[in-house]
């Protein structure tokens, strides 16, 4: 199914995929639309996406300026190597597009810019139990050895969205991104029909919130405490924020279509902040305000502690847009 | 110091000293009528907060705080009536929960805790308002600058600047 090589031409969209500080689920997500891939290849060829096939950077080098049409980038920016990347393919690209939410926010591996580099390291090359480094060796971006210098990617202090380093036409939330959006997407794009250009611009999600698209029922009942899963069974069917586990449905934009809801799981808030917000944490924070059923100060402090890590909980998805994020 | 200034004024030779800078929420019924009082009293206070005025501290959206630190403000303090004076009957309720979860999610983010603030202020309580300023603006002041723009610059951004696409 690929069409490697210069200058070629018959009349075929030409698409590419890539990873960057990312887990991969958002290269299989593509894979979800299941036998509309067959739909895109016939009007589409795929010219570059290193997880499916063996496709090396100098392939993306070697191409025109512009020459594929769409560039789906799924990952944070976390080194060196993702951002001369970005650089690479957006140049390469007519449209880039911000896959994913570590691409759109920092996604979970963002969750490591509350520490430092120095405590990351201790923690990846020393603490952890499975790790065994007896010499101590920690990762130097340049090393010399007797056959000559060695270059490694240098390890950025923090991990950045995709459009902070280039610019970004699209971007396309979600942990991965929902199989129909996807495809919504992709037709939009093969029939010409996309949005204009500007990074603010989402496409693959809707305009509301995940509590508006989910089917359980409000009772309009405030939370009287925090429970979580092992310790209850939630009764089905009734909204389970309401029920006291921490459900980020209000916080988070919609166009998942309540997967997990339907599964009696919470929202983690993958498809980040609703519209017209930014930071996804203070959104929370804004609507637990307005949810818990307390009429004093202890209470209502008794309350937030149990909350187990809500910085982690909040920004699960979004950290790197959070207002943590780096420059305007 | 064998050089001395010769030309210009004094306030243009001589560096500007840091001063905290403290904004702070504050709402119409009781917190801010409770900072008119302490002016028509002639209480002295640091001149270091800007006041913004809410019509209820449950108004005070959390993004607002995080907003003025993501622009450079060093504190921040929310000030709102006692828990049973709300004009609205339960606006506060809602600060009172917002404002200890958003101390817990400031200190994670590596806020000191002395720059953030909730306090309740009655419109009879001047004293306590200048005396909750002159604390506020000394704890901050001994702090030092946040400077979170510059924090978070120096973390990240324009760390590629110079790169090139890659094979360029």
């Amino acid at each position: 199914m690929g069409a490697q090589g210069q200058g070629h031409t018959n009349g075929k969209l030409k698409i590419g995929m890539y990873w960057a500080s990312s887990c991969g689920g958002c290269d299989i997500s593509l894979l979800e639309i299941g036998p509309r891939i067959l739909d895109l290849i016939k009007v589409a060829d795929v010219v570059f996406w290193p997880c499916v096939a063996d496709f090396k950077y100098r392939d993306a080098a070697g191409y025109p300026d512009g020459y594929m049409d769409v560039c789906f980038y799924n990952g944070g920016v976390r080194s060196t190597e993702q951002e001369e990347v970005a650089r690479l393919l957006r140049r390469k690209s007519k449209t880039l597009i911000a896959y994913g939410a570590c691409a759109v926010g920092g996604g979970i591996p963002a969750l490591a810019n509350l520490k430092s580099r120095a405590e990351i390291y201790d923690v990846v090359y020393h603490q952890n139990p499975s790790t065994d480094n007896r010499g101590g060796v920690v990762p130097e971006p340049l090393h010399e050895v007797p056959q000559g210098e060695l270059e490694l990617p240098e390890f950025y202090p923090a991990v950045l969205r995709l459009k902070d380093v280039v610019p970004v036409d699209y971007e396309i939330p979600g942990c991965p991104p929902q199989a129909d959006r996807v495809w919504e997407s992709i037709q939009a794009v093969v029939s010409g029909a996309v949005p204009p250009r500007n990074a603010a611009v989402r496409v693959g999600c809707t305009e509301k919130s995940v509590c508006d698209e989910c089917p359980r029922e409000k009772r309009l009942v405030k939370i009287k405490a925090f429970r979580r899963h092992h310790q209850f069974r939630p009764e089905p069917g009734w909204c389970l924020l309401e029920q006291g586990i921490l459900c980020m449905g209000p916080a988070t934009r919609s166009g998942c279509g309540a997967l997990c809801l339907k599964a009696d799981m919470a929202c983690e808030g993958c498809y980040g902040p609703p519209p017209n917000a930014e930071d996804q944490g203070t959104c929370m924070v804004g609507a637990l305000g307005a949810l818990l059923d307390v009429s004093t100060e202890d209470r209502a402090r008794e309350m937030v502690a149990e909350i187990a890590d809500p910085t982690g909980t909040f920004y699960r998805f979004s950290l790197s847009s959070s207002f943590m994020k780096l420059g305007k | 110091m064998a050089e001395t200034v010769t030309t210009g004024h004094a306030s243009q030779t001589t560096a500007v000293a840091w001063e905290p800078r403290i904004i702070g929420f504050l709402c119409y019924w009781c917190s801010y009528t409770g900072a008119d009082s302490a002016g028509t009293a002639r209480m002295k206070y640091p001149p270091n907060m800007d006041i913004i005025k809410v019509m209820c501290s449950g108004r005070i959206d959390p993004e607002l705080i995080t907003t003025a630190f993501a622009n450079g403000a060093d504190a921040v303090v929310v000030l709102g009536c006692h828990i049973g004076d709300c004009h609205y009957i339960s606006g506060n309720h809602k600060t009172m929960v917002r404002m200890p979860l958003m101390r817990r999610i400031l200190e994670d983010l590596g806020i000191e805790p002395e720059r953030f603030r909730h306090e309740w202020v009655s419109a009879a309580e001047g004293e306590k308002f200048s005396k909750l300023v002159a604390e506020v603006t000394e704890q901050v002041r001994e702090l030092g600058p946040l400077d979170w723009p510059r924090l978070m610059r120096e973390r990240g951004v324009g760390h590629g600047a110079d790169l090139k696409a890659w094979g360029e």
